[in-house]
């Protein structure tokens, strides 16, 4: 046993699933709000990082200005898919809004398809390539720094959400529309900025995934591996998402480092086989109490 | 002679204590009423009865034997039937289907029998239909509304649906949450005349949360009052009407004291 | 204008048809199926043959989703079981008649193995689950290349029965069509009965459904076992129809198109299926006629945007009829013939 070995592999591991972590906020931060699973996620991430190489290698504008542009696109159509799908949605019982999510992603992704095209494209190298040595340890340094960012990321966003007057408007609202409403609080508005926070952590998520592997349509797929880190998580613990996207991070090193790559993409989907049968409330989920 | 007997039930939810050691003694053949001021346990208590919840502490005897173990759906075998305080019909089918699934623990019909609806299926289906039209869409007037859709209907006559449905089971113990909330003097004389004749002629035994205290006290047989999850008071309905531990609940202290003076 | 029909007992009410003039055109309905391919041509022989392939894996998602309300994500990898199974079988020299079955039986086992965790659970965790078993299946036939051949996928020979060969669509729509009809039958059937009542009931107010009696663990599981079946079926016939098995076909954008299929014809419908199948079967002829006039007016590359068009197609169908029509064309099928029942009164 090379311990040495995996030691590597599972820090690795561990720091490769801040980015799951970040795309997990995104579905959490959706359920916590409208009690809907966005399967449309990964096609945020997709839609994300091909605006960011339309900004950036197309139109050659500087990293910050595309990343600019790319946000606000994607808050946009954040905004445009709250107004127009879910809205009139607004009171279907919770299958149908999930089933929009579903027609939703398929069209993002015809769209992106039609677009850009199948073929594989590339994002320039966003994060730096320098590793960090840990005595024998090679950690590299796109990981390392895509685990920073999305650390900083989440940590932004629970701060919002838990010091600031907007963050705990959305909470309310969430938790309680009706209430939330009576208190003053623009349920419509808080709506609105869930769907456009989830299409910007989608889409910060897509460009890191971009620039460490290539860009196609088929972006969107990993997202669906990161429903394996909410189920483990808790569909609606912001602590579950990151707790489980590490574990789960880990959990596919380890079987790259002892099973082989094929059966890496197979590792959530066990995960949340297993996952169901064991403990289904995820981590941290709460246990939905009935009122009769 | 009691059919269904609950002791020392205790149910809590997070902090909240629902029921605090409850016992209850429901004689059969009669009318139970269990009252009490709102959030004192009532529903709580039925759905502890129906299986929904599992208490943390007691037990729930029924005629005779130890159910407390017994998982929700296997109690409408046993005899158990209820409705609930908002109506909880099925909006997806009509009046007459949802009073079939009344008859669903009765029936024996699997899938492949289901889909090929020879012999056996289509004969428990006829044989169900028949049932059901005489001793309940009969009895219970609706004969006019049969295939509507449950939309369509006022809510006095979903309650009665719902009241229909529960018929349909055939049960032993019929428990009724808040059948007549939100009818007017002359639906609610209606329904009370519905549950006598359940009562009298069926011999279900019947048991009602209520807050309506006329329809209480004129139909029921034995009364039992809860408040903040403990029973504290029970017996025939001019006996709890007395005690003035009942009076406080709902009038406040002041008025027990000017009672008694 | 139609006054209303006379029923003389219960059982004729709870007939399925019950007035003459639906029986009777019933029976024109299935004197003209048997007739079609002789009159319709090749391709209407293809298209019906594909139609009655897509009906009976909606029939078998409706009864999951529609009816009972379980979202499956995986009911293309459920078909691709089936088709797999009638693959393996014909190597080993089954017949078709004994293949059929055992693809839906297969596919069925498969679904319990991935309900009886999922099921216990309320909510969205069954949905989840079943996206799960769509990629690990669809990891299982690109990769166990001893039974499925891998990537290249494994080859189905014709049905044939003693000799006889089922080659051809003509003499494969005998084989497809009828059974089509009747496992649709079987499907309308089933909610005569406490079965699907139970189903429904589930999916409208499930605490309701357990005080009644209703075991909603094992009725959800008989739910998805029930669609699963029809999916495997219906993966079989995909494989005696297309005579191969390949692991792209069964993949999530086929899942999509099925839930498409019953959410334009009516979730919980039989009708609805109905209409959604043949929708959805027309749908992608159109546009692959709609591209081929593009290629022909000089726009040389509208080839490669078929694949993305008709995704997004599916997809504007999905979110249009849930937010305008949420009853699917049954419902409009339904107001129609309200209006000329009626006809010359409004209402």
């Amino acid at each position: 046993m090379d311990w040495l070995l995996l030691a590597e592999f599972s820090l690795v591991g561990l720091l490769s699933g801040g980015v799951l972590a970040l795309i997990a906020l995104g579905f959490v931060l959706v359920y916590k709000g409208t009690r809907v699973i966005n399967f449309a996620m990964g096609e945020f991430m997709m839609i994300g990082a091909y605006l960011f190489w339309t900004a950036n290698v197309f139109l050659k504008l500087p990293w910050w200005a595309a990343l600019a542009l790319t946000l606000a696109g994607i808050a946009v159509l954040g905004a445009v898919v709250e107004r127009f799908v879910l809205r009139p949605l607004a009171g279907q019982p919770v299958i149908s809004i999930v089933m929009a999510t579903i027609g939703l992603g398929a069209v993002l992704h015809g769209v992106a398809e039609a677009v850009w095209g199948g073929a594989n494209l590339s994002l320039p190298q966003l994060l730096p390539r320098t590793p960090l040595t840990l005595g024998e340890i090679l950690l590299p340094g796109q990981v390392l720094w895509s685990f920073a960012l999305a650390v900083a990321l989440i940590a932004g966003f629970t701060a919002y959400f838990h010091l600031s007057k907007g963050g705990v408007s959305m909470r309310a609202a969430a938790s309680d529309p009706v209430t939330a409403y009576a208190m003053g609080i623009d349920v419509r508005r808080t709506q609105r900025l869930t769907w456009m926070f989830a299409g910007v952590t989608g889409a910060v998520a897509g460009i890191i995934v971009a620039s460490m592997t290539s860009l196609s349509p088929t972006l969107g797929t990993v997202a669906l591996g990161v429903l394996a880190v909410i189920i483990l998580g808790g569909l609606d613990s912001i602590a579950g998402a990151i707790v489980a996207g590490l574990i789960v991070g880990l959990l596919e090193s380890l079987t790259v480092a002892f099973i082989g790559g094929q059966a890496r993409d197979l590792v959530p989907y066990l995960v949340v086989l297993v996952i169901l049968m064991v403990r289904p409330y995820g981590l941290f989920g709460t246990r939905d109490i009935e009122r009769l | 002679m009691n059919i269904l007997e609950a002791e020392g039930l205790t149910l809590s939810f997070g902090g909240i204590r629902a029921l605090a050691e409850v016992s209850v003694a429901v004689p059969k053949g009669g009318i139970t009423a269990i009252i009490g001021p709102n959030g004192a346990g009532k529903t709580s208590l039925f759905n502890a009865i129906s299986g929904f919840y599992r208490p943390e502490r007691g037990t729930i005897r029924f005629d005779g034997a130890d159910v407390t173990r017994v998982p929700g759906h296997a109690r409408a075998a046993l005899g158990l039937a209820r409705t609930f305080q908002n109506v909880s019909l099925f909006r997806g089918m009509t009046v007459l289907d949802n009073i079939k699934l009344g008859g669903h623990h009765r029936l024996r019909t699997g899938i492949l029998g289901a889909m090929g609806y020879l012999g056996r299926a289509a004969a428990e289906e006829s044989r169900l239909r028949d049932e059901i039209e005489r001793e309940v869409i009969d009895f219970l007037e609706i004969d006019h509304i049969r295939d509507l859709p449950i939309d369509a209907l006022a809510y006095g006559l979903q309650k009665r649906v719902e009241l229909a449905r529960a018929l349909a089971m055939q049960p032993k113990v019929l428990m009724l949450d808040e059948p007549v909330a939100g009818m007017n003097r002359e639906e609610t004389e209606d329904m009370a005349r519905f549950i006598l004749d359940v009562q009298e002629e069926r011999g279900i035994t019947v048991m009602l949360v209520e807050h309506d205290m006329g329809l209480v006290m004129d139909i029921s047989s034995h009364v039992v009052v809860l408040n903040f999850g403990q029973v504290i008071a029970s017996g025939t309905p001019a006996e709890v009407r007395q005690n003035p531990a009942v009076i406080a609940a709902y009038l406040g202290e002041q008025a027990a004291k000017q009672r008694a003076a | 204008m139609r006054i209303g029909d006379f029923h003389a007992s219960y059982r004729h009410d709870e007939a399925l048809f019950d007035t003459r003039v639906q029986r009777i055109w019933f029976g024109l309905l299935l004197a003209a199926l048997a007739a079609f391919p002789f009159v319709g041509g090749s391709y209407l022989t293809y298209l019906a043959c594909l139609l009655g392939i897509h009906l009976i894996s909606a029939a078998g998602l409706n009864v999951m989703t529609g009816y009972t309300g379980l979202i499956s994500l995986g009911h293309a990898a459920f078909m691709g079981v089936g088709c797999y199974t009638v693959a393996v079988a014909e190597r080993a020299g089954i017949p078709f008649f004994l293949a059929l079955p055992l693809a839906g039986a297969t596919s069925a086992a498969i679904g319990l193995v991935v309900g009886i965790p999922s099921l216990r659970i309320k909510g969205l965790y069954f949905a989840v689950a079943t996206l799960a078993a769509q990629f690990v299946l669809g990891f299982v036939f690109r990769e166990w290349e001893s039974v499925t051949g891998g990537v290249r996928g494994a080859n189905v020979p014709a049905a044939s029965l003693f000799g006889f060969e089922l080659a051809g669509d003509r003499r494969i729509y005998f084989l497809i069509v009828p059974l089509a009809v009747a496992m649709l039958l079987g499907a309308r059937n089933l909610f005569r009965t406490r079965v699907g009542r139970a189903f429904i009931a589930i999916r409208d107010r499930d605490i309701s459904a357990e005080v009644l009696g209703i075991s909603l663990f094992r009725y959800k599981l008989a739910a998805f076992a029930i669609g699963s079946f029809y999916a495997g079926v219906a993966g079989g016939l995909w494989g005696y129809f297309f005579r191969v098995a390949t692991p792209e076909l069964f993949g999530l954008p086929l899942s999509i198109f099925y839930l498409a299929a019953i959410i334009v014809g009516g979730l919980g419908s039989i009708l609805g299926t109905i209409l959604g199948a043949t929708f959805m079967t027309l749908i992608p002829e159109l546009l692959r006629a709609m591209v081929g006039w593009a290629e022909a007016l000089g726009l040389k590359e509208a080839g490669v945007y078929l694949a993305p068009i008709r995704q997004v197609v599916f997809g504007l169908l999905i979110v249009g009829f849930l937010i305008f029509e949420p009853h699917g064309l049954a419902e409009m099928w339904r107001r129609v013939r309200r209006f000329f029942h009626l006809w010359p009164f409004r209402t």
